[in-house]
């Protein structure tokens, strides 16, 4: 089985973020930048699926700076085959743009499944899986949290609200992984070894701007700290007088 | 290039309440537009409940496209259809919900139709006619503002943001149907979460439980406060429980998570780690109920009430009954 892997390096979900001066991005100074959370599932899914057909190639595709060969060595150390960098000091903000570059990419392999996070956390822009599929035109099912496979077929089960959807259908197709879909492993110091000598070649790509032009950066309005009521049940007649009274919300 | 077209979702032939706040977001687009006209688009297997109330929400026309196909959500079938309504209507803007179903589909549709998508909105404007929309990156840690250019904008709105907002007028309402396959990918079955049970994502009221709760058993406490809302209320986790497997991730409220804007949010023994406060900062009221008065959940909380959440809790589920019944 070849499977292609999108993936993306992302800043840490713990990081506090500063506005840079530009006031459109992120102060990057001191931040720590890892796989993005979504991706380790996609990978991890596709590395045991690798696993159980006995065979086949699992290639990890990154668009990104340079820095990001290290994210894609940590998707080599967990036991990926080989990288492929797409190498852009700037991804544009609109996400077509990036799933255009590739889908380019993706056209010069044949591979029967192309896995991705259900959504990088950093831009949010949740679409670029999706849209690759469109490009490419694959069956795309996406945010899946349960898998299974047999032969040319698959059935995907993908939560929806107040409920999980269960999915059909054929491959090859691109999905995209939520968390839930499996425990994604941490990788040992053999594989970390082992990373450094797989093939990771960088290949300089031109992205468009696109459509989405970003105007300003700004952090979300402060929430001021409210009122202590008071403690324990005592406190619990007051609290619903103010929630009635004050905040109108009951 | 003129109205914008509102995509409205259905299950099971039943118009989804999240239309409403797409085809209010839509109309608010189409006054700043000032282009007027509000189109509301449903696809479906047949006629649907609810399309009639659509035009009270400022919809000047509501189409129902019946294919027997397009019964349950079909992405390729209604990618299509969609995609094609759009190109033959000269939309200035579509407008898709930020839900499940939306956030998978509006990709979909703008893709084929080669225009840019801004997910998940939280506001809209139009400055020099040119479409500006507020979106929440890094979890609700900062705010991106972007402008969509080209047209159409093809957007999708966080739920439980745009307050639906009635109007005097109604609009036309009419059935049609379209041609097309469901296409590759088929929704065999949708196991349905117990009945009543609100997603944390779209109730108007979330309580949910951190560490502080001991053990999976005790989230027992903020199921029965959740059941005195009387059907309004969703129980949510942190990610520390989820990641536990104490409650599933479907409920996590984080950055891993889901962010939610509910009214009132109650955060029982949650500490308030930042990926935390980032999936629920955007609450309209937040309580904090912590042993600990020092934790950081009460600098974003509205009120708070130090002490143990085993007494606290039962007595507000005590107080909230009373109020309800």
């Amino acid at each position: 089985m070849k499977i292609a892997v999108c993936i993306k390096r992302v800043p840490d979900s713990e990081t506090r973020v500063r506005i840079a001066s530009d006031g459109k991005s992120i102060d990057e100074a001191g931040v720590k930048f890892i796989l993005n959370p979504y991706d380790e599932f996609a990978v991890e899914e596709a590395l045991r699926r690798k696993e159980k057909a006995g065979g086949g190639e699992v290639v990890v595709i990154a668009l990104g700076p340079a820095a990001a060969q290290e994210t894609i060595r940590t998707a080599l150390a967990m036991g990926a085959d080989r990288g492929v960098l797409l190498q852009a000091d700037r991804l544009p903000a609109d996400g077509l743009e990036a799933a255009k570059t590739l889908a380019t990419e993706l056209k010069t392999g044949v591979f029967d499944l192309i896995l991705f996070g259900k959504m990088a956390i950093d831009d949010y822009n949740h679409q670029v899986g999706p849209m690759v599929a469109e490009l490419l035109d694959l069956p795309c099912v996406t945010t899946v949290a349960h898998l299974e496979i047999e032969g040319k077929k698959g059935t995907a089960e993908r939560e929806i609200e107040g409920g999980v959807e269960v999915v059909e259908f054929p491959l090859p197709a691109v999905l995209t992984t939520d968390k839930g879909l499996n425990e994604p492993r941490y990788p040992a110091l053999k594989g970390i070894m082992a990373a450094k000598k797989k093939p990771l070649v960088s290949k300089p790509v031109s992205l468009d701007t696109g459509g989405i032009e970003v105007l300003g950066l700004v952090p979300p309005p402060e929430r001021q700290a409210g009122k202590i009521v008071g403690e324990g049940a005592a406190a619990v007649g007051e609290l619903v007088r103010l929630l009635r009274e004050e905040a109108k919300v009951l | 290039m003129s109205g914008v077209l509102a995509v409205l979702e259905q299950r099971d032939g039943a118009l989804r309440k999240v239309s409403h706040e797409v085809v209010t977001g839509a109309r608010r687009l189409a006054d700043a537009l000032g282009s007027g006209t509000v189109d509301a688009l449903v696809v479906a297997g047949g006629t649907v409940r609810g399309t009639d109330a659509v035009g009270g929400f400022g919809a000047d026309k509501v189409i129902t496209l019946t294919n027997p196909a397009f019964g349950s959500y079909a992405p390729e079938g209604y990618a299509r259809a969609i995609a094609e309504r759009v190109k033959a209507g000269g939309y200035r803007a579509v407008v898709f919900a930020a839900s499940a179903t939306g956030k998978d589909l509006a990709p979909r549709v703008a893709a084929r139709l080669g225009r840019p998508l801004a997910q998940d909105v939280t506001d809209l404007a139009v400055e020099d006619g040119a479409v500006i929309a507020l979106r929440p990156v890094y979890a609700g840690k900062a705010l991106l503002k972007v402008k969509v250019a080209g047209s159409p904008a093809v957007l999708s709105l966080r739920p439980n943001v745009f307050t639906p907002v009635r109007r005097p007028k109604s609009g036309t309402v009419e059935t049609a149907p379209v041609e097309g396959a469901a296409g590759r990918v088929v929704v065999k079955e949708i196991k349905a979460a117990p009945a009543g049970t609100l997603d944390v994502a779209e109730a108007p009221i979330v309580v949910s439980g951190g560490r502080g709760l001991k053990e999976p058993a005790n989230f027992k406490v903020l199921e029965e406060l959740a059941a005195a809302f009387g059907g309004r209320a969703a129980v949510g986790a942190s990610r520390a429980v989820v990641d536990a497997g104490w409650r599933p991730h479907a409920d996590q409220v984080g950055q891993t998570g889901k962010t939610v804007s509910p009214t009132l949010y109650i955060a029982v023994g949650v500490s308030g780690a930042i990926q935390h406060l980032a999936g629920m900062r955007t609450s309209k009221v937040i309580v904090a109920i912590n042993k600990d008065k020092d934790a950081p959940i009460f600098k974003v909380a509205d009120y708070g009430v130090v002490g143990d959440l085993f007494e606290v809790v039962p007595k507000l589920t005590e107080e909230i009954k009373k109020l309800h019944g």
